[in-house]
């Protein structure tokens, strides 16, 4: 076999190993994927019938869940990679990572394992969510093309915080840290656009909510779904997620090559 | 018997041993965890590394698996330079680390299979090799069972099946007894002895005399770093004097009389005992008993001991085995989480 053909083989082999870790530690990933359910819920139920008031007059409930679909697909995505970095940290604290680094396998198939094995997870939540959203009555004006769109988007966005949440988990020193840190990223889901415009926000938040990643992923996703076009914004949305990707992914690499000229753990 | 100078260059095409390093040297730090260490294994052989805690021991093996890189040295384990050809070394290596590499959330056979598809094996011989490790490491009853579910003895052997999918031509075992139980321990002998029998080249580390003497064509005492003894089971302990008898006393007056009248001893105050060396003979028994009972000194009761690591180390360092509180268990505790 070449190289390609062994990276290919061994990277489908730790996908496979991935995706039957997801099976068999459920309640990892039911919490993942249940966390923003709960919070569509909540929000709409809760706080949907104000907050749906604040988008303009004769507007409510119903057109707060069309709004914010596009928030908790963020947060779909910010809880996922949760579980990513906790599964990469549990492989590096474990022992079986010493066995694969003494094996002639393709050395970057643990981490891309992770990678595409949390992604297929993503999607899984985010279609899962979606589902839900329709059923408590979400409405979308969006075409094949826009769907097809915001799920690139979406996709692209969830790969580069996958890779960012392989880093956190390469850099967590417990498992317990690699799990909390990730926190962060569902906060930013909050101070951005995904819940409330950025308009309504106090001068310096706003400024902040403006120009950190998720607000213009959600307003780009936003527009798409309710047929209002992607905007300007795909073009920051696109340019934070290349970024946040590259240097991720070298942040990440040089982390998992490092730790072999370590000391004896 | 380091063969050192002529061997160096060429010993891993001559004759092909199986492990040859020369001149390893690493350290961590300001701490010098190994200072040119020499080891020789020929292919089909088991050599044993014994020594204490901290005396590199652990350290030795990751570099020789690829795992870290030494400072200098020479190094060539089944025909391929470690430092070189890291890649080489590993498609020919199996290695059981001291604390368990499997896969927790996956079942035993699902580990098995795992290993089989990253060596490549092909589904068929996957599934062959798999069913066949089962059976050999007597796991087939659970083979389906995630392995939290596992006892000690059957990870440990489990964790040995999947270093052996591969069918590696150099095995490396860091501590593979520690912590097991006398049967589960028998059983691992055994599964090594076979390996050895098949032509595979074992370098195993042991803190245990009786084990290394067990297992080991050649035995490696390892201390501070430094090899300090080296040779077959008999040599080494043909060094060593003997074993001791251990007198234990009423009361500390029979004890200070009787280590004024045997001057060899070594008097433990507290525990009321005396530790005298033998050569194991009876004869030699046998006189010490007269001895004391010419000399009026009352023996409560005795005990012989057959000679041990502490032993070793005391013929080949003239020191005891003591526990360095800056030994290598500090930083690898970690890795135990």
């Amino acid at each position: 076999m070449t190289t390609l053909a062994h990276t290919l083989s061994d990277s489908r082999v730790m996908l496979r190993r991935n995706l039957k870790h997801q099976v068999r530690y459920p309640s990892l990933t039911l919490m993942l994927v249940g966390l923003p359910i709960v919070l569509l819920l909540l929000f709409v139920y809760v706080f949907g019938g104000q907050l749906g008031a604040g988008l303009g007059a004769h507007q409510g409930r119903h057109a707060y869940l069309d709004y914010v679909v596009p928030g908790l697909l963020l947060i779909t995505i910010a809880s996922a990679v949760q579980g990513t970095s906790i599964m990469v940290a549990m492989d590096m604290t474990g022992g079986i990572i010493d066995r694969f680094r003494t094996m002639a396998i393709a050395r970057a198939s643990v981490l891309t394992g992770h990678v595409l094995g949390s992604l297929l997870q993503t999607l899984a939540a985010g279609a899962i969510l979606v589902g839900v959203a329709f059923g408590l009555g979400f409405h979308s004006g969006a075409g094949p093309l826009e769907w097809l769109g915001a799920v690139g988007i979406l996709t692209l966005f969830a790969f580069a915080l996958i890779w960012l949440a392989v880093a956190l988990g390469l850099a967590a020193k417990s498992v317990e840290t690699a799990s909390n840190t990730p926190m962060i990223l569902i906060m930013l889901v909050f101070l951005g656009s995904g819940f409330v415009s950025t308009a309504t926000m106090p001068t310096g938040l706003r400024q902040f909510a403006e120009y950190q990643p998720f607000t213009p992923v959600a307003d780009t996703v936003r527009g798409l779904l309710t047929h209002a076009g992607a905007g300007d914004h795909a073009v920051a949305a696109v340019a934070w997620s290349a970024a946040i990707a590259v240097v991720a992914y070298l942040w990440a690499v040089r982390l998992y090559n490092r730790r072999r000229a370590a000391e004896p753990k | 018997m380091t063969g050192r100078g002529g061997e160096r260059g060429d010993g891993a095409r001559c004759g092909a041993p199986g492990i040859v390093a020369t001149d390893v040297c690493k350290s961590f730090g300001s701490h010098l965890v190994l200072d040119k260490v020499d080891l020789t294994a020929d292919k089909g052989t088991i050599l044993a590394l014994l020594g204490p805690n901290g005396a590199g021991k652990t350290t030795m093996i990751r570099i020789l698996s690829t795992l870290i890189s030494a400072d200098s040295g020479v190094m060539h384990v089944g025909g391929h330079d470690v430092v070189a050809d890291p890649d080489g070394v590993r498609a020919v290596i199996g290695v059981t680390g001291q604390f368990s590499a499997v896969d927790n959330l996956l079942t035993g056979a699902e580990n098995l299979r795992l290993m089989a598809d990253l060596r490549h094996l092909g589904r068929q011989a996957a599934k062959r090799r798999v069913d066949e490790l089962l059976e050999q490491f007597n796991l087939a009853d659970a083979a389906d069972k995630v392995l939290s579910l596992y006892s000690g003895g059957m990870r440990r052997r489990l964790d040995l099946a999947m270093t052996l999918v591969g069918q590696p031509r150099v095995v490396f075992l860091d501590e593979p007894t520690t912590g097991l139980d006398p049967r589960s321990r028998l059983t691992m002998w055994e599964i090594v002895r076979q390996l050895a029998s098949t032509g595979v080249t074992i370098l195993l580390t042991t803190q245990y005399l009786d084990e290394a003497d067990e297992l080991a064509d050649r035995i490696s005492v390892l201390d501070q770093g430094r090899v300090v003894a080296e040779g077959t089971p008999a040599e080494l302990k043909s060094r060593v004097p003997g074993g001791h008898v251990r007198l234990h006393f009423a009361g500390p007056e029979p004890l200070r009389s009787a280590a004024t009248l045997l001057p060899r001893s070594a008097a433990d105050q507290e525990r009321l005992v005396l530790q005298v060396p033998t050569d194991d003979t009876v004869d030699s028994l046998r006189a010490l008993l007269d001895e004391l009972h010419e000399a009026s000194i009352a023996v409560e009761r005795l005990s012989i001991q057959t000679p041990n690591l502490d032993d070793v180390f005391l013929a080949v360092t003239g020191s005891h085995l003591d526990r360095l509180p800056d030994d290598e268990s500090a930083p690898k505790a970690g890795a135990q989480r």
